[in-house]
Formats: structure tokens, C-alpha cells, sequence
């Protein structure tokens, strides 16, 4: 592998389609309610070789079981794993064969689903139905070209409501809406570029005019590594523009870790032994609460010493920071948290217990290190299992990792890699022949490119590139037609998507927040002279908040006024200032447009307030 | 591997087999995979390869087309573990006749093969080597549907000879479709059996995760050590959830939907009793103990028997030969049993002629009564009989079996007025 990159990252995009489900007639959109809880367990099954997956079935043994709810409209006995598939949907299918081909893929001669295993319950049935659809196309973004493994049409899983004790509680609303996924080779280099990508992606994906917008529609899952790191999969990002944060944050994670390696390599640090001392009697006294809280709940302090660790866990001006991926491992235990000697004195843990402990397990070298952990016993001994593996891994480098992100553009750990999926084919529906006929018809009417609906726009609407490239980017060419086309307000709604959208997302609001229903909403209201076009910037504030647009327009006072009310406040603000307007004549609209706006802005448009401005002035001084 | 005629010749002529890692140049594309079986449903010219990513693809193979040998495959052991049987556990034979139940897949080609060993029908449910020492035998090997009268005989004799020889239940794995059939068959063939005989099946295969094969092996395991009940059931999900379980006496239980979970009702009785997820049962009313009793078994049966489903313009003509050379008919009437005024002759020929023609009700629930309509009426005259709140099929079976083993017709027709294994009953009650 050549290492003159700094990092290398691939996506893989999951978009639901819009159609109904993709083995079933039900609706496929998800549902504020959830009826019924039918009990289901997933028994591991055997592999071919006739044996089991010792902890998979060790889980089953612990009584791991699930609920369903149904809901109506969107679930039937297919969800429930009740009956078999129905016959693929057919819209589903021709999307997929669709974009592929706008990506230039080869298209599978006879596609076959299959069954992926997938024992976590999202699934009634214990495996997710996927098919390849097409491999080898690819993207053009800024001249360069991304390479696309594979086109994947495959069904969503079901939600996950909560998890109580040993039961999860499932909703079936998502499951079976179809989703094209679709894996990138990993071609990209820079944080921006991994974002450019996924909206080239999500672009291509709109122009099929066959997919679901709005929150939750396309996850994005990344798989990112730097030279000598490991590859880590950071799994249903939702939020485009965070993607370089995230991709940049990973890559500095993963320098931190080579950089803490390298520390450990120099000592000479080698892996330790986890050998768990219990400690609780040296923190009976201890006012610490999560010390306390773990003791009076028959609970123990567990210590293991980590010699050699000291300042990697939390140090250099927190530039290193091992201890917070330790603490990631073990809380996948069920504790709360843990305690290394980096950070104590702190949490209520004061010096005194600190130096008890140290002198207790020895631990009083340069680099002696240790780590605790106040929980009941097994809980305790589990989790600094995980949390010292950690530890001992970081000699090694970066571990391969599946993690979560976090709204604040980091991640957390979340579990090891999975290995190759287990797919076997699903033999309740038939494989689908795609022949000749059908993809010369399909290449022959594929929609338009996003560089074609941009020239598009800009000739029939008169707009400029800049305008027309945005609103391509965000997809909102139909809008914008339609709200050109209805209300002949093609310049006011190019201006909106390209400067007020940019501005407020600047600002860190959501506009993809504010449906396309709404915005042509408001463009009607516009229409009727409900408010002045000045005062979209405004409105679109509120209606990004989630304010229902009537209740936005009342709440900022923009309810148009008529041009007898505007002479009358002009003509107020114009008798205040009677005696500058003597001194300065005509050249007095300027600096009083400030006042006049300051009155009216939003209620009668900047034009019509200079026109009347001037027409009062006029009055005044004859 | 069933591939048509043109590509298993190809392949043959290159040694690929199943298994084989092949490289197929096609029209311009390379695929590297491993042949899999043809799938029933694909094109003739299309070879299916399992990618290195897991998924199968169907490649067209063309004039041009170059296929290579990579690899050939590494034949697999299958483990066959040896367990010991525990002294404190009671035994319990599997006797395997094919279906769902007793399937598995290979989770390599996808191909679905029998399970021919104990382990493979014990390995989907190893926890129920705690519940009870259990071996296996499989007798045959097929779909439900393609069982007939024979298999049932070898079967009954098949569970006597256990029974006999120390078993202390006898669970049978079968395809549920004609499961109802099967498990009236052998309560009559059985009689007082002094075991639990207990048949259970699968509405969801048992490669899936979510398969209720292994929960419904379970609680039958269970039901046959704690119940303390002789006689032929069935046992399967008594809801779509994994955690309610129901036994039905096997002469009145029939399968009510195409593919739920729950779809085996026990028709005008309550089921015999229900069973948690955790094995704790509950019995709706009393039965018969298991004792040390020698069980007989009477596997005879009047094979010229049919059975037939009146319908509105039922027409004589298109049945006389079938009836005519049936010595049982059964018919499955409208409502409380009737068939049209055009039928009552043919069934007055069939009854003159020494046959035994059985009346039992479409509507499955509730008791048959031809005294009420002119017709029924007329039936009953014409030499129809009734028998109670019988189910058509288990009516059907019973009918054979009453033929066969009664010295004359006139004893034959009171057999099946006297329930033998539970199969009818004179009095049914609202649920209060």
C-alpha cells in the first residue's frame, strides 16, 4: 500500500426508496404508533459444517428475546415473518436498475437475492434480504473519478424502540422498505471530499425522482484509515455536512493512537497481565458518588494495575487520550464508567485514596499506571477485562473497530468489525432475468443528470449558474420550477435557495429541516401579499425551528399592511422629522429609509417604501 | 446439479462441480465465484457463482463465453457428536419423516438436504439433550404431501416397536401440511398407546433464525417428560409469539392457514393443554397416564376409500365411477351435511352396493344433523351416514381403518359412530 495520503476513506450510502415495501404491498413510512408486542427469540443457526457460533449461541442462552409491534398500514404477516415474500416491487427493482446504470455499473445478467444473516433482532426473520444488482461504475467528482464496488437492492430493518432488561422492543414500520446501498471504492482523500462524494451520490440518487427525503431516508456508513492505522467503520451518519468533522476527527484519533504507540514503544511498555485486586476496602470512606453508589449496592472496587501507562490514558495537555477508549470498551458491559490514574484526584475521588491505592498495589514508578472500576463484581471484572485489552492493544496500534457517531462529530466505540456476512440464498423468490430489451429501454429513458436539469434551469428560467448549481446540489429543481412556474417568482426563489440558505445554514440552522411543502407554501402566501418577499430571511428562521409558517408570520408581525396604513406611518415618521427634511429636501429619502424599513420591513417592499417616502417628502415641503 | 442440458455438458467437460471456484469471462465482464446449484427458477443459460463478497449472481453464458477451473472444493466431515444418555433423563425417539422440520441448508450452495443423523435434528436444538436423553431414526425422507397410506403404516409400526422397546415417548418430526392426516392415521392405528406420541412440525424452516422448529421440538421434549399423558398429539405454536405453545389431540387438530405460525387449531374442543416458553403446562381437562402397557398396534386399512368436497352444481356423472369403486366415501356436505338433490341417488347406488358413505360438515365446526332439511333427510334415507362433529379428513382416515379392521360393514359403520382416539364427541359447550 502506497503511503503518500494522509488518510483513505469509502462510503457506503443507504437510501430508502419511495415506493411500497419491497416483498410486500405496505405502505413504506413510518408510523407515530405501535400496536401488539409478539414475543420472538433468534436462534443461532448452524453453519454448514453442522456446528453453532458458540457465543452467538451463548447470547440465545441468556434468554435474549424480542417484541414486535405492528402498525397499521405498514405492516402485514410479511413484516411478522408470518408468511413469505411477495413478488419483488417492480418500481423498486427498475430504480435500482436505473441508477446503476447512471453510474455506468455492469448489471448482474440474473439478479438473486439472499439471506444475510443478522441475529440482533431487526429482522423478524434472523436475515436481511439483499441482492447485488450491478458492480464496477463509477462518479465523476471535481475531474476525478470514485470507483462504485457494488449497487445493492436490499430491504431496511426494523426500528429499534427500547431495550428492557432481556427483551428489545422492535416497531415494524421500516422494515421491509426497500434501499439501494451502494459501496464507493475507498478513492477518497481529504475529509471534503468524502462529503463531495456523498452529495454527487445523493444528487444522482434524487434524479431518479424514486426516493424518500427527509430525515432518516439516507444513512451514509463510512469505512476510514489512515497509513498504519486500521480500517474503522463509522456506521449511519445522517448529517452530510458533518461528514468532513467526522472523517476528520477519526483520522486525528487514529494519529493520536500511532502517536501513543510510539510513547509506549519508547518506554518499553509491555502488555500486562489483567489480574483484578480487589480494592474496596481501601475506598470504604470514600464520598466519591459513583464509589459510594456502586458499594451501598453490594458492589466492589476492582483495580488492575497498568505499569507503564501513565500520561497515555489522559495527557500531553489531553492531546492523548487512551483512557476515553478504555472507558468506551468497558462501558460496552454495562457499567457506567471507569477510573484510571490519569485523571484522579477528580469525580469526588480525592488525593488521599489516590496515593492509597497507588502505595498499596505498588504502582509508584515514573509510568505506573492502574485502572478501577466500582460495580458489582462480575459487571466490574468484565468490563476492566475489556478496558485493559484495550489498553494492552494500543502497543499494537489502531484496533479495527465498528463505531457510532456522536453529534458533536466524534465517535465511539461500539463493537469489533463483523466478519464476512453469512448469505445464503433466499429461495422464496425467484431470480430475476434482466434482459436486453429491458436495459436498452432503461438507457434509452434514463432521467436527467444533475449538469442537464442545471443548463436546464438556467435557459428556461433565466437564472445563473451559481443559483442553478445550488439548487441542483439540494435537489430542489422541482420545487424551484414549480414555485417559477405557478407564482413567476423564479429570481426571488433562486436568490432564497442560493444566499438566505447559505446564510442561515451558516448560522448552523437545518434547512433541509423545512420541507419542500412548506417553502412553496410560503411562496403562495408570498403570492397573496401575506408578507413582502424582505421578509423570507426572517421567516425561513422560524419555519427551520419547526414554527407552523402562519404562526411564524404572526409571531414576527409580518402580516402585510395596506397602502393607507404605510402613508400613514410614513407620513408619521416624515412629520417627526419635519424640521431635517426642511434642511436636507429630496436628499432626505436616503437617510430616513432606515426609520421607514425599521417600521415596515417585511410588510410592504423596499421599492414601495422609497415611492412612498418620496411622495410624502414631496407633500411636505411642496 | 440440474443445470440444463447444454451447460452441464459444458461443465462437465471443464470438471466443475459444485463447489468449484470458477472464472467466467463473459461479453466483457470477469466474475470469480464458486458454482452453485441451478436455481429451479433461473434461465437456462445462466450459471449461478457465489462471490467472494457472499452474494450469488446469475451469469449468462454466451457462445464466447470463457469459463476456467480455479479450485476445486475441499470435501467437508460433518462432526457427528456422541453424547451419552443420562441415567436421571427419560428417553425419547425422533422419528424423522422429512418436511421442514427435518431439513437443513447448506449454508454453502443454499441447497436443502434431510436431516439423516440424530445430531443434524438434534443439533437445531442441542439444549434438548438437558430435557431428555433423545435418539433419532429417520424412517423416510419426504414432503408431507407426498406421504400416503403406506408411510402411515410403517409408521405406526415404527413407533409401537419403539415403545415396546423401552422408549418413553416418541416425538415425530413432520411436514405440516398433511400433518392432521398423519396424526389421525396412527391415534386409530395406535389405539390405547401407553407413551406420549407426540408429532410436531415447522411453519418456518429450520435454517432460519426465526424458525419455531426448534421452539415446538422443545416444548414437545418437555410435554413428553412432565405431562404424564398417553395418546397421539400434535404440538405447535398456539400464537404468532415464541412463548405460547399448544398440544392437540391428533384426530381433531387441522392445519387453519397457509403459513402463520399458529395455523394448527384444535376444531370443536379446547386443545389438551398449553405450554409457556419456560415448559410449565396447563391441561384444559383430564386424559389418559402414561403406563407400562404393551402398545398394539392395527395398521390396516381399506385402501379404496375417498374423500370429496360437495360444491353448488356438484354434478353425479363426473363421480359415479370413483364413487362406485370406493368402498368408503367420504363427503365433506354444506352446512349441517347436505349435498344437492342430484347427488342423493348416486350415494342410494353406492350404499346399495356395500359401501359406507360418511357425511361430515365444510364448516369444520360443530356437529353434522340430517334430519332437519328434506334433504338430509332424503341422504339419510338414501343410506348416508353422520358421525357427530368429525373432521372431514379425520373421517377419512378413521373410515379406512374401521373398514379394515371390522369383520363386516354393519360393524364398520358403528366403529365410526364410537369415538376411539377423542375424534368426535356428542356435546359441545359455549365458552363461558
Amino acid at each position: 500500500m502506497s503511503e503518500d495520503y494522509e488518510m483513505m476513506c469509502g462510503i457506503e450510502i443507504h437510501q430508502q426508496l419511495d415506493t411500497k415495501k419491497l416483498f410486500c404491498s405496505c405502505e413504506s413510512c413510518l408510523c407515530e404508533e405501535g400496536v401488539g408486542a409478539y414475543y420472538r427469540r433468534l436462534r443461532p443457526t448452524t453453519s454448514e459444517t453442522g456446528e453453532v457460533d458458540r457465543a452467538a449461541l451463548a447470547q440465545f442462552q441468556r434468554d435474549m428475546g424480542f417484541r414486535y409491534q405492528c402498525s397499521e398500514g405498514t405492516t402485514c404477516l410479511v413484516e411478522l415473518d408470518e408468511e413469505p415474500p411477495h413478488e419483488i416491487n417492480a418500481d423498486a427493482m427498475e430504480t435500482s436498475l436505473v441508477f446503476s446504470t447512471m453510474l455506468g455499473a455492469n448489471i448482474i445478467d440474473e439478479i438473486q437475492f439472499m439471506r444475510k444473516i443478522v441475529v440482533d433482532g431487526s429482522n423478524t426473520s434472523g436475515f436481511q434480504r439483499t441482492s447485488l444488482v450491478a458492480t464496477d461504475g463509477s462518479i465523476d467528482v471535481n475531474g476525478k473519478k470514485i470507483g462504485i464496488l457494488s449497487v445493492c437492492l436490499e430491504e431496511d430493518a426494523a426500528r429499534k424502540i427500547e431495550t428492557k432488561g432481556n427483551e428489545i422492543l422492535y416497531r415494524l414500520d421500516r422494515l421491509g422498505i426497500p434501499l439501494i446501498e451502494i459501496a464507493t471504492a475507498p478513492d477518497m482523500r481529504t475529509p471534503e471530499e468524502v462529503m463531495e462524494v456523498a452529495y454527487r451520490i445523493g444528487m444522482l440518487l434524487r434524479a431518479t425522482k424514486r426516493v424518500k427525503r427527509g430525515i432518516g431516508t439516507i444513512r451514509e456508513d463510512l469505512n476510514i484509515s489512515i497509513p498504519n492505522g486500521a480500517r474503522i467503520e463509522l456506521k449511519g451518519v445522517q448529517e452530510l455536512r458533518m461528514l468532513p468533522e467526522f472523517v476528520q476527527n477519526e483520522v486525528n484519533r487514529q494519529k493520536m493512537l500511532l502517536n501513543v504507540r510510539e510513547i509506549l514503544t519508547k518506554r518499553g511498555t509491555k502488555a500486562v497481565p489483567v489480574e483484578m485486586i480487589d480494592v474496596t476496602d481501601i475506598f470504604k470512606t470514600s464520598e466519591s458518588k459513583v464509589i459510594k453508589g456502586a458499594l451501598d449496592d453490594k458492589g466492589k472496587v476492582i483495580a488492575v494495575k497498568l505499569p507503564g501507562f501513565a500520561g497515555v490514558m489522559n495527557g500531553n495537555n489531553k492531546t492523548l487520550r487512551l483512557g476515553s477508549e478504555m472507558a468506551q470498551y468497558a462501558r460496552t458491559k454495562g457499567v457506567k464508567g471507569i477510573f484510571h490514574s490519569d485523571e484522579l484526584p477528580n469525580y469526588g475521588i480525592e488525593q488521599k485514596y489516590v496515593d492509597d491505592l497507588k502505595n498499596f498495589l505498588g504502582m509508584i514508578g515514573e509510568f505506573d499506571a492502574f485502572v478501577i472500576c466500582a460495580a458489582k463484581e462480575k459487571k466490574a471484572t468484565d468490563a476492566l477485562q475489556m478496558a485493559v485489552d484495550r489498553a494492552n492493544y494500543a502497543l499494537l496500534g489502531v484496533p479495527e473497530e465498528t463505531r457510532d457517531p456522536l453529534p458533536d462529530g466524534t465517535s465511539k466505540y461500539s463493537r469489533p468489525l463483523p466478519g464476512a456476512a453469512r448469505m445464503y440464498p433466499e429461495t422464496d423468490v425467484p431470480p430475476t432475468l434482466i434482459t436486453t430489451e429491458r436495459m436498452n429501454r432503461i438507457r434509452a429513458n434514463l432521467p436527467e443528470f444533475p449538469e442537464q436539469i442545471e443548463k436546464r434551469l438556467m435557459k428556461q428560467y433565466g437564472i445563473n449558474q451559481q443559483q442553478a448549481q445550488q439548487i441542483v446540489r439540494h435537489s430542489y429543481d422541482d420545487l424551484f420550477a414549480k414555485i417559477a412556474d405557478e407564482y413567476g417568482m423564479a429570481s426571488v426563489a433562486a436568490t432564497m435557495f442560493l444566499n438566505t440558505f447559505t446564510e442561515l445554514e451558516h448560522d448552523g440552522l437545518d434547512m433541509n429541516a423545512v420541507s419542500h411543502d412548506v417553502i412553496f407554501e410560503m411562496f403562495s402566501m408570498l403570492k397573496q401579499n401575506r408578507f413582502s418577499k424582505e421578509a423570507i430571511p426572517v421567516l425561513l428562521r422560524e419555519l427551520a425551528v419547526g414554527t407552523d409558517i402562519e404562526k411564524a408570520i404572526k409571531k414576527l408581525g409580518l402580516e402585510s399592511v395596506d397602502a393607507d396604513e404605510a402613508v400613514a406611518i410614513i407620513a408619521k415618521i416624515v412629520k417627526e422629522r419635519e424640521d431635517f427634511i426642511r434642511s436636507k429636501g429630496l436628499d432626505a429619502i436616503g437617510p430616513l429609509m432606515g426609520p421607514v424599513m425599521g417600521a415596515l420591513r417585511g410588510k410592504i417592499d423596499g421599492k414601495q417604501a422609497n415611492d412612498l417616502l418620496a411622495q410624502e417628502i414631496t407633500k411636505l415641503i411642496g | 446439479m440440474s443445470y440444463s442440458a447444454a451447460l452441464s455438458k459444458l461443465l462437465g467437460s471443464i470438471s466443475a462441480k459444485e463447489g468449484s471456484m470458477l472464472n467466467i469471462d463473459s461479453h466483457g465482464q470477469t466474475f470469480t465465484g464458486t458454482l452453485m446449484p441451478h436455481n429451479e427458477s433461473s434461465a437456462p443459460d445462466v450459471i449461478v457463482l457465489k462471490m467472494k463478497s457472499g452474494y450469488n449472481v446469475g451469469i449468462r453464458v454466451h457462445d464466447d463465453s470463457a469459463i476456467k477451473v480455479l479450485d476445486q472444493p475441499i470435501e467437508r466431515v460433518k462432526k457427528e457428536i456422541e453424547v451419552e444418555p443420562k441415567k436421571s433423563l427419560k428417553n425419547i425417539v425422533l422419528i424423522g419423516t422429512g418436511g421442514t422440520i427435518a431439513s437443513y441448508v447448506d449454508y454453502r450452495t443454499g441447497a436443502v438436504h434431510p436431516a439423516l443423523s440424530t445430531s443434524d435434528m438434534v443439533n437445531a436444538v442441542p439444549e434438548i439433550r438437558d430435557v431428555a436423553n433423545i435418539s433419532a431414526r429417520v424412517l423416510f425422507s419426504i414432503f408431507s404431501e407426498n406421504m400416503n397410506v403406506d408411510h402411515w403404516q410403517e409408521l405406526a409400526k415404527a413407533v409401537a416397536e419403539e415403545i415396546n422397546s423401552g422408549a418413553d415417548a416418541i416425538i415425530i418430526p413432520h411436514g405440516t401440511d398433511t400433518m392432521g392426516y398423519t396424526a389421525a392415521a396412527l391415534s386409530f392405528m395406535l389405539g390405547d398407546v401407553s407413551k406420549p406420541v407426540v408429532f410436531v412440525g415447522a411453519q418456518r424452516s429450520s435454517d432460519r433464525p426465526s424458525s419455531d422448529a426448534s421452539s415446538n421440538l422443545l416444548a414437545a421434549a418437555r410435554f413428553c417428560v412432565k405431562g404424564d399423558r398417553a395418546g397421539v398429539f400434535v404440538i405447535m405454536h398456539d400464537t404468532p409469539g415464541d412463548d405460547s405453545f399448544a398440544v392437540h389431540t391428533g384426530s381433531r387438530v387441522r392445519k387453519m392457514h397457509t403459513s402463520r405460525r399458529d395455523a394448527f387449531h384444535s376444531i370443536n374442543v379446547p386443545p389438551v393443554a398449553y405450554i409457556d416458553k419456560d415448559g410449565n403446562i396447563e391441561f384444559t381437562g383430564e386424559g389418559r397416564h402414561v403406563s407400562t402397557e404393551k402398545t398394539e398396534v392395527r395398521t390396516n386399512m381399506e385402501k379404496n376409500t375417498i374423500l370429496l368436497q360437495f360444491y353448488p352444481g356438484m354434478d353425479p356423472a363426473l363421480f359415479e365411477s370413483a364413487i362406485m369403486k370406493s368402498k368408503g366415501i367420504v363427503i365433506a356436505g354444506s352446512g349441517l351435511g347436505h349435498v344437492n338433490e342430484n347427488m342423493v341417488p348416486l350415494i342410494k347406488k353406492a350404499t346399495d352396493n356395500g359401501s359406507v358413505v360418511v357425511i361430515t360438515s365444510q364448516c369444520l365446526n360443530g356437529q353434522t344433523n340430517l334430519n332437519v332439511y328434506n334433504t338430509g333427510r332424503d341422504m339419510l334415507v338414501a343410506g348416508a351416514m353422520t358421525v357427530h362433529d368429525m373432521l372431514p379428513e379425520t373421517a377419512y382416515v378413521k373410515l379406512m381403518w374401521a373398514l379394515a379392521n371390522t369383520k363386516n360393514i354393519e360393524t364398520a359403520k358403528e366403529v365410526m359412530k364410537t369415538p376411539i382416539a377423542g375424534e368426535s364427541s356428542d356435546r359441545r359447550t359455549i365458552d363461558v
